[in-house]
């Protein structure tokens, strides 16, 4: 049996007393992203309360009286205390947090689960393959290899949204591409005959990405439907399945692995997740059932 | 000295693997081709009578929304192969395409090659082999933004 990855040691314990506590944190910039996605930037009301987090887990974020939901952390894990959380408007609470003002106070508990495998990736090719608002879980990654630049081979982010005006992160992707030293192909479902890129779905791109399939290490996020997908043509192109790492979403309420509503298989993902090795899910990966 | 195609095409992804006798009967029939950046290349319903694989450069495969104008349903880049058109009946484009940068190409003559693959049936069967793998990716690919996995219901 492969092993779940474990969670980091930066965890909540010894920081936070109790993980069902929120602790305040003030809002300091609402950024609107693309027509639905918006970015919170906060900082903790305590400023003497020590805060880390690898790239890869999630916040559980409260928005006092409506309610709270998990939004992975999307900041640079080397510019703490700062937090950003970028998320999509989709029901009562996301609703809620988009009507927040600079200056309001939200509740934080967190940081909870897996994180991407950053060091296991040393001396390795790196192929990131975001979809949508996927690419937000996985840019603290790209924070870290980026700041630890020369131990990593090739570092490849490939990106897919629904069309030109749904890229996240639009300028800093142009200042990375910009370094020379990450290969970032962005492709878009849709467009108009304006887009000078590509279109056609990001699993096109696996095939002629310029990455060694021997020495690769791939991390995902998406859409499920993309991931599966993505999977198999990475194991197409040859790299271990050992080697590809994905981050699930589930319905995630405590955080710690108490409540039991984001389980998943024989996993909870709040705990054993969000991020997984391919082994450890692959059979139970797009079994509607589940 | 006129140099021959047939390092190029074994090169290629595409052909990757083809016997050498079925690389020089294709190569009689192809030729470089560049197309300057926004420069069409075909047009929906003209004569389906060459495909492409290009070499370098970017191509968008187009075609008219009545009110939203020209969308682009698909880019064709580097190491990939342009137009199917050729090998079926009524052989008519379906689509537009348009150098999107400027385009580095090997065109081949569909009439050439379709009679080469008459007289061969074991050239046909390889190269109806390879169309096919393409065929295939295209149809997954165009089912995948059939499902809109982005939207707001992913």
């Amino acid at each position: 049996m492969v092993p779940m990855l474990e969670q980091t040691e930066v965890v909540t314990a010894g920081l936070v007393p109790d993980p069902m506590l929120p602790l305040p944190y003030r809002i300091q910039r609402v950024k609107q992203e693309t027509a639905d996605t918006f970015t919170l930037e906060i900082l903790p009301e305590d400023s003497s309360q020590r805060f880390s987090f690898a790239p890869g887990q999630f916040n559980m974020l409260y928005v006092f009286g409506v309610g709270e939901v998990p939004i992975s952390i999307s900041s640079d894990p080397g510019n703490v205390p700062l937090l950003k959380h970028t998320t999509r408007v989709v029901g009562t609470v996301t609703k809620a947090m988009r009507q927040l003002k600079r200056g309001e106070v939200m509740g934080i508990r967190g940081p909870f689960g897996s994180h991407w495998p950053v060091e296991e990736a040393t001396g390795r090719d790196v192929v990131i393959v975001a979809g949508g608002i996927g690419l937000a879980p996985l840019r603290p990654a790209l924070y870290r290899l980026m700041a630890e630049r020369d131990k990593f081979r090739r570092i490849v982010l490939l990106y897919g949204t629904r069309t030109p005006e749904d890229m996240l992160y639009r300028h800093e992707l142009e200042r990375w591409r910009g370094k020379f030293d990450l290969e970032i192909q962005v492709t878009v479902d849709r467009a108009a005959s304006n887009w000078r890129g590509n279109v056609g779905v990001v699993t096109t791109m696996i095939g002629r990405a310029p990455f060694d399939p021997s020495n690769t290490l791939a991390m995902l996020c998406g859409p499920e439907i993309m991931m599966r997908f993505t999977v198999m043509e990475l194991l197409k192109r040859g790299v271990a399945a050992e080697r590809v790492y994905l981050s699930a979403e589930r319905n995630m309420k405590c955080g710690i692995g108490f409540c039991g509503h984001c389980q998943y298989g024989p996993t909870f993902v709040c705990k054993d997740g969000p991020v997984f090795a391919l082994p450890s899910i692959a059979a139970i990966l797009g079994k509607s059932e589940i | 000295m006129i140099q021959t195609l047939e390092p190029i095409l074994r090169e290629h992804p595409f052909f990757q693997g083809m016997e050498e006798q079925h690389i020089r009967l294709i190569a009689g029939c192809s030729k470089n081709v560049r197309f300057g950046e926004g420069e069409v290349i075909f047009r929906e319903g003209d004569p389906a009578d060459h495909f492409y694989l290009i070499r370098e450069g970017l191509v968008s495969v187009q075609f008219v929304i009545p009110h939203d104008g020209l969308t682009t349903v698909q880019t064709v880049g580097s190491g990939e192969v342009l137009g199917w058109s050729w090998l079926f009946p009524p052989y008519r484009w379906h689509f537009d395409a348009r150098a999107q940068q400027p385009t580095h190409a090997l065109a081949f003559d569909g009439k050439c090659l379709r009679a080469k693959c008459d007289e061969d049936h074991d050239l046909g069967y390889e190269i109806y082999k390879r169309f096919m793998q393409v065929i295939t990716e295209r149809l997954e690919a165009t089912r995948l933004q059939l499902l809109d996995m982005y939207g707001a219901h992913a």
